[in-house]
């Protein structure tokens, strides 16, 4: 693929990357969840310097009716990436490569979604690339399971992946787009981390038999720790509004709240108490005790679940 | 769902009654812009980008640079072409699929205002003249459809070039004598001559309005847009939807669109802001 | 058999709620032992009934159900009413008038039209066919809510898995609302909710209130703080709802001394 070779290391002898990465490390990624308007569900992942929007709409009708299954709903997913997401401008029309990422990904996506309990009608998932920086389909893949739970779809888990890839005969996650470009392989991947069924497996590149299973093995805890933050993502959402309810309560001190309060910890409503007592203003100052209170509940949030979990 | 904005009778009268009473339903005045926030520099893989967001209206702009030959008629001009995506992803009546005369319409109308207000120096993209220009792309995405389309488009194109670096060049001249450009590490700023900024106009029975949103667009009788240039003139007109304005109506529209765009003009510094919250916030 | 999540927390799609004998609730699936959420929601556990209350979604159609559509198109002898589902609801003239209607004579659009907004009942619906909805009441003994066209007021959407806490329990939310703003006010089960009051700033007042308990819905004490919402906003203006068929000069002065 890449001509002109520049000689950057790719990876050195004790295993550090060219971005300072280990072989496991992934990638900074941030999920957004809700952050358009229009769409029923939508969701923003940065993912690196990937920056790709995925939005949801549906279940709604279907046109053309052919097209309708009486069983079941047609889950239509279409990627599509902006001119300027890549250094050379893509041309608008949607080209082989984008066609076939958005059939793989609808492929991917339609084993988590209870797809039965809508039949005859189809949900569309959106994804658009506004900036890409390789792994985009396994990036595009997280964000667009967590835009279809944002619209409130019945799902049987979320879908969480990422890629693996083979740099100077090392296995290595997540390639950015030089490992991409200069790497040996790239293997996509992405499975549902509850009932661990992998929903998109790809690969480009020779891969030798102990390679390839290495690159899975190191793949699922990769993959777990992304449903992690997706799932932290979502409830976040959600959970600034139960905060900031609490937080307006407070302020207005009134009886009812204490009725509110029992379902509280108390570590919160002390500190809720504190900020009280300083401001009354509402208007500026309420958009500042909502930052304040997205990192506190970012906090919290994990707690609960991971005792779920090591139960 | 619906292929139109197809708006109920209720909201319709709704929305009429306030007006009759010189309210909207948003409660901005009739000339009234909602709330504008530019947060340029999104794409760092573009050469220039913007997100505008007017409202809950959200679009993102993005300038690619390519080395390429002018048209034969105009060899000392470089080349600047806009395009407008409705993708999907904006609203449920978009459809993916190619560009339809409403985003044609939007794209021809943003490629005037910045065409025709000469806001890029077009000489200034010239390199080898007749042989070398810099061609620019400027591709419009509509991400989150409230209405307006018309301003955010214009504005997140403007946005987005004023946000561009392009490479520096240098020509060298091989051993027959022949020209070429050699791209340089460094990058400059796109020499900029005028900043043109439009306002969009709805007119619904007797009333007129500035900015509409989706709901009042859905019901508008008449739509006009005016493009201004920093020396108050004007670049770019167009006026759509099946209703009529009378020349008095078009006379007091100018004379408001000269106003709101010099205001956002004057505050593009305040409104832009890196920073800034690019997405929906709650509530 | 534990229950692994304690109840009224939230879940995700996927998450495990409890492990054992239950019995399962909307919005949760069982995997072997497991009983697993469907959706982003709350979890609500009763005796050894587990259900997830989803946050968001579209509106699943439900014979009985009232809801409230926009006519989308109209034929010789039915309409086509969206009703915010999956699902596009259809009313046919033979089963919903109470008179006599004859496609030729008569015109479908002289009843309704394109963009009118109705509110009616599901009589029948299931996987194979849309929602046939129906403008008689079941009993007609009886007097049902009023089903039919509506003219003013205003139309707003909100979740419809938030209809029930807009409702209330014994409608409590509702009366509420109505009570202090002395609006008309009718719910319908997809999330589409109609309201008309005496003046535009009662209907801001419905409508902030259905705004914040929208938005609010998977809080506790809700009824409570609509409550205390509403008395604070009726006290700045008090001449207009007292007084409601005089409140056109009334409600000016208030509104004007805020501006000032």
């Amino acid at each position: 693929m890449a001509k002109e070779k520049e000689k950057t290391v790719l990876i050195t002898k004790d295993g550090t990357r060219h971005d300072g990465r280990k072989k496991e490390d992934i990638r900074e990624i941030k999920f957004e969840v809700g952050v358009l308007d229009r769409a029923d569900g939508s969701c923003l992942i940065n993912w690196g310097r990937n920056k790709i929007l995925a939005a949801v709409y549906g279940p709604r009708e279907l046109h053309p009716k052919h097209m309708q299954m009486p069983d079941k709903a047609l889950i239509r997913c279409e990627y599509r990436m902006a001119t300027f997401s890549v250094p050379e401008r893509k041309r608008p029309a949607p080209n082989r490569r984008e066609r076939e990422i958005s059939k793989i990904l609808g492929e991917a996506l339609k084993p988590a979604v209870f797809d039965y309990l809508y039949p005859r009608s189809v949900i569309d998932v959106f994804i658009e690339v506004i900036q890409a920086d390789g792994g985009s389909r396994c990036a595009a893949v997280c964000a667009a399971s967590l835009a279809i739970a944002d619209a409130g779809v019945p799902m049987k888990d979320l879908v969480a992946g990422c890629a693996a890839g083979i740099l100077d005969g090392q296995v290595v996650l997540d390639l950015d787009d030089v490992e991409d470009k200069e790497g040996d392989g790239d293997l996509p991947f992405a499975y549902l981390p509850h009932t661990e069924e992998v929903v998109l497996l790809q690969s480009d590149g020779i891969f030798s038999q102990k390679e390839y299973k290495e690159a899975l093995d190191m793949l699922i805890p990769a993959s777990k720790k992304i449903y992690q933050m997706q799932r932290d993502a979502l409830t976040n959402r959600y959970s600034r509004i139960t905060e900031k309810v609490i937080e307006t309560l407070d302020k207005e001190k009134t009886p009812a709240k204490s009725k509110e309060k029992k379902t509280e910890p108390a570590k919160k409503d002390s500190k809720k108490k504190a900020d009280d007592k300083k401001d009354k203003e509402p208007a500026a100052e309420k958009a500042e005790k909502k930052k304040s209170g997205k990192r506190i509940l970012g906090k919290k949030k994990t707690s609960p679940k991971e005792k779920a979990e090591k139960k | 769902m619906a292929d139109t904005n197809l708006i109920s009778l209720v909201e319709k009268q709704h929305i009429v009654s306030l007006l009759d009473h010189g309210k909207r339903t948003d409660g901005r005045a009739f000339d009234e812009f909602r709330k504008i926030s530019i947060i340029p520099g999104y794409v760092a893989k573009a050469e220039g980008s913007a997100i505008v967001k007017i409202g809950r209206t959200k679009v993102i702009a993005g300038v690619k640079a390519q080395l390429g030959t002018p048209f034969p008629d105009t060899p000392d001009s470089g080349v600047v072409t806009t395009t407008v995506e409705l993708v999907p992803i904006a609203s449920p009546i978009f459809e993916s699929g190619p560009p339809r005369a409403k985003a044609i319409e939007l794209a021809r109308v943003a490629d005037r205002a910045i065409r025709e207000s000469k806001c890029v120096n077009k000489e200034s993209l010239v390199l080898i003249s007749g042989k070398k220009v810099w061609i620019l792309f400027i591709d419009i995405y509509v991400l989150d459809h409230d209405g307006n389309l018309f301003d955010a488009c214009e504005l997140a194109a403007i946005s987005a070039i004023m946000n561009a670096r392009i490479p520096e060049t240098k020509i060298v001249t091989d051993e027959e004598g022949n020209e070429d450009v050699e791209l340089l590490e460094t990058t400059t700023p796109l020499k900029l001559d005028y900043t043109p900024i439009s306002c969009t106009f709805g007119k619904i029975g007797k009333h007129i309005i500035v900015d509409p949103v989706l709901k009042e667009e859905g019901i508008e009788d008449a739509r006009i847009t005016f493009a201004f240039r920093d020396d108050d003139k004007i670049c770019a007109t167009q006026k759509g939807e099946n209703g009529t304005f009378t020349v008095d109506e078009l006379k007091k529209c100018i004379d408001i669109a000269s106003e709101r765009t010099k205001e956002i003009r004057s505050q593009l510094d305040k409104i832009t802001d890196a920073k800034a919250y690019p997405w929906s916030e709650e509530t | 058999m534990p229950v692994l999540i304690k109840d009224r927390s939230m879940v995700t799609p996927g998450e495990t709620i409890a492990e054992g004998e239950y019995m399962l609730g909307s919005n949760v699936f069982r995997k072997e032992k497991q009983i697993i959420s469907q959706v982003i929601g709350l979890v609500t556990i009763k005796d050894n009934h587990i259900s997830v209350v989803s946050l968001k979604g579209k509106y699943f159609p439900r014979v009985g159900d009232l809801v409230i559509g926009k006519v989308t198109d109209v034929s010789l002898s039915s309409w086509i009413v969206d009703i915010e589902s999956p699902y596009p609801g259809i009313i046919r003239t033979s089963s919903s008038l109470d008179r006599r209607f004859d496609p030729v004579k008569d015109d479908t659009r002289k009843i309704f039209d394109v963009g009118d907004i109705v509110v009616s009942k599901i009589f029948s619906f299931d996987r194979t066919r849309d929602p046939q909805l129906t403008l008689r009441n079941d009993n007609r003994s009886q007097s049902g809510p009023y089903l039919g066209k509506l003219t003013g007021g205003r139309v707003i959407k909100v979740s419809p898995s938030k209809i029930p806490r807009l409702i209330g329990r014994r409608g409590s939310m509702i009366s509420t609302i109505k009570q202090y703003t002395n609006c008309r006010m009718i719910v319908g089960q997809n999330g589409c909710v109609w309201f008309k009051g005496n003046n535009f700033e009662d209907e801001f007042l419905v409508l902030q209130a259905i705004e914040k308990i929208d938005r609010e819905a998977h809080t506790s004490g809700l009824t409570d703080r609509v409550k205390e919402f509403l008395e604070e906003m009726v006290k700045d203006r008090k001449p207009p709802t007292k007084t409601p068929k005089e409140e056109k000069p009334a409600e000016k002065k208030p509104a004007g001394e805020k501006k000032a």
